[in-house]
């Protein structure tokens, strides 16, 4: 099935490279740890060979496409992928027209802390079958359940088929059933506000501030963030944990309905800082304010980016 | 000696005092460190949320001994992510300077790379022509207890460099574990005075499976050939290989964050009124605002200059100001970077060039 999937993504991307349709192919590569893939530039139809498919092709390939130029592009792209891609056009960040999507439905895709983690010792091969994932090192073998080890974004994921594209590789899948949606902030939406917060400080506290949690995600694309800016200063560049905070809370916000809720964010993370209960907690609610799910639809606007006069303006004083 | 050079076989090089080499009860480990903690600042690997960091540590049960490597690398204890320099009160007409050391410190279980990655800052920060305090009180004031590396994964690569998993150059004691005992080779003077009590000496037979324990060690590493590199960015700096190997980078800081050579730095005032201290900040080659010039001028204007940057300090520039290679082989950018772009797999690359 994999197989099959990956030979179609090359066929594919060989055809667009050959006739020209396109410049340059994102897409994935085998990466060089066992439970890694990566992201990979084609601009040779000589080179897409290289191309596969898995589930470890967990990056969000939208991040690139703000950074392209005026290359015509083709982009191997998931569900989550194509949300990002429709939110970025209604953005006007980039052109639709530039844009081949490569829709490929996403069965989810696999944490590899959460596996290193099972491992009884350093995981040195991998390989997919099926629902499984057998994984193996220098004196130990494992079959692990492939759906117990997915991320938490794609475990409640409602799109895992590609909503919109130009090519589809694969089979539709079954989506996730709705009761699964936002059960990763159930929890906390519970918790009394002194509770939250303490999970809040505790979360940030291991936050070291390398931005990979910004660079990472698709719709973090500004020239000058917030934290870079120097005249003025907004807010001190420490660890101070006044300053970590407000970093957090400003991303977090500066993605109200903007966020698909892929969770490249958090799987960037190089010290594994929860930061998706805060963005999935701020779309739930734009959706029950508003309506809006982000990267849906080309027709209705971002609810934070348009103004109506007929806005509910109680909560301002005056 | 050129350590620079391929052909350098740092086994062979790591001197061990077998007439000076004690043994530790793993039982007694506890006791000693609490010994320690009564005198002096402890920092040890600690385990929170299953990631390993250095740390104080309050109680010596807090010390995790039997761990891989830390997220962070231990650079930190000399060179925080965030340290205050002086505080001042301008009204008042203060100043205080932050730069001495309150107790004396000692880290312990630090890993061999870690250690030559602090003796790579060493070049910078406590050079003959300028000294910084900060960092060198803390040098000064710190004993180093280092902790050899019996099972190097797939992702180590520090034979390549002048260093290896038993490599114990930098450290006043080093620790090397031997199931239920830890062989301890005190190597400085300093390191001697905090062994209070007498320790038996190592076995003949101990010694013996010491032997074999850090052979298998150097056996499992993964060598990158580094033959050569020096030369090679001299010749390509406005080559085209530059143009795709940044591609897929993100542009955030782990790899020079978690690095434990990377020591760029940004100092800021942080200032309320006529209040306020000044601060000294990580910062990286990596980002924008790095080298942005109050012109609005950048002189690494996108991310293949960044990425060339790093990758010339690294292999290039720190090789001709100090004659060594500014990476130790530890593998944490290897491991971490969310798109997996492998310095081991860019080395060879440029090699190939």
């Amino acid at each position: 099935m994999i197989e099959a999937i990956q030979k179609q993504i090359q066929d594919e991307v060989r055809r667009l490279l050959t006739d020209k349709r396109v410049d340059l192919v994102i897409g994935f590569e085998k990466g060089t740890l066992p439970l890694r893939s990566a992201p990979i530039f084609i601009h040779d139809s000589a080179d897409t060979n290289r191309l596969i498919w898995n589930s470890f092709c967990e990056n969000n390939l939208a991040n690139y496409l703000t950074k392209i130029n005026n290359q015509r592009v083709a982009i191997i792209a998931k569900g989550c992928d194509v949300r990002s891609i429709i939110a970025l056009t209604i953005e006007k960040q980039i052109d639709r027209d530039q844009i081949i999507i490569i829709g490929i439905p996403c069965q989810g895709m696999i944490d590899w802390r959460k596996v290193e983690r099972e491992a009884n010792g350093e995981l040195l091969e991998t390989i997919e079958e099926n629902n499984q994932i057998i994984i193996r090192g220098e004196i130990f073998e494992q079959n692990l359940k492939r759906d117990a080890f997915l991320y938490m974004s794609c475990q409640t994921c409602q799109y895992r088929n590609p909503v919109i594209y130009d090519i589809l590789i694969g089979e539709k899948v079954k989506e996730i059933s709705k009761s699964k949606e936002y059960t990763d902030i159930a929890g906390l939406e519970t918790k009394a506000p002194d509770e939250r917060w303490a999970y809040f400080c505790e979360q940030t506290s291991k936050c070291i501030r390398c931005y990979a949690c910004r660079e990472a995600c698709p719709m973090c694309y500004c020239e000058e963030c917030f934290v870079d800016c120097t005249t003025p200063k907004w807010i001190e560049k420490g660890l101070n944990p006044s300053d970590v905070q407000i970093w957090q809370i400003i991303r977090a916000l500066h993605l109200a309905g903007r966020c698909c809720g892929c969770g490249a964010c958090e799987r960037a993370c190089p010290m594994e800082v929860k930061l998706c209960y805060l963005t999935q907690k701020i779309s739930k609610d734009i959706r029950e304010l508003f309506g809006f799910e982000t990267g849906i639809s080309f027709e209705q606007p971002p609810p934070l980016a348009t103004f109506n006069l007929n806005d509910n303006q109680d909560f301002i004083y005056g | 000696m050129d350590k620079t050079k391929d052909s350098h076989n740092v086994e062979m090089d790591v001197s061990a005092h077998p007439a000076k080499m004690k043994v530790i009860d793993k039982n007694l480990m506890n006791d000693f460190i609490d010994s320690l903690i009564v005198n002096y600042t402890v920092f040890a690997p600690v385990k929170k949320d299953d990631i390993i960091y250095f740390a104080q540590i309050k109680t010596g049960a807090d010390a995790v001994l039997d761990y891989q490597n830390s997220r962070k690398a231990p650079k930190e204890i000399f060179f925080p992510q965030s340290e205050e320099m002086f505080v001042y009160d301008w009204g008042m007409g203060r100043i205080k300077s932050t730069e001495e050391v309150g107790t004396k410190r000692i880290l312990l279980g630090i890993r061999p790379c870690d250690i030559k990655g602090v003796l790579l800052l060493d070049n910078v920060f406590d050079a003959p022509d300028y000294k910084d305090v900060y960092y060198t009180n803390k040098r000064t004031n710190t004993i180093i207890i280092g902790l050899g590396c019996n099972s190097p994964i797939s992702t180590c690569f520090c034979t390549s460099f002048d260093c290896s998993p038993f490599y114990n150059h930098g450290s006043d004691i080093f620790l090397m574990d031997m199931g239920d005992k830890y062989a301890v080779d005190i190597i400085t003077d300093k390191g001697n005075e905090i062994i209070s009590k007498e320790l038996p000496d190592i076995s003949d037979e101990e010694l013996k499976l010491l032997e074999e324990i850090r052979h298998n060690a150097f056996e499992r590493v993964g060598r990158v050939g580094m033959g050569g590199i020096k030369e090679k960015l001299d010749r390509i700096f406005d080559s085209q290989f530059w143009d795709a190997l940044h591609e897929k980078c993100l542009g955030c800081g782990i790899c020079t964050y978690l690095c434990p050579t990377c020591h760029c730095f940004d100092i800021v005032d942080e200032a309320l009124d006529s209040k306020g201290q000044r601060v000294r900040n990580w910062d990286s080659c990596m980002y924008p605002l790095f080298t942005l010039e109050a012109s609005g001028h950048n002189p690494r204007p996108t991310k293949k200059e960044r990425m060339r940057q790093r990758i010339m300090h690294k292999f290039n520039y720190f090789v001709e100001n100090y004659d060594e290679y500014l990476c130790v082989g530890c593998g944490r950018c290897v491991i971490n970077c969310p798109v997996n772009l492998d310095i081991r797999k860019v080395i060879k690359e440029i090699l190939r060039q």
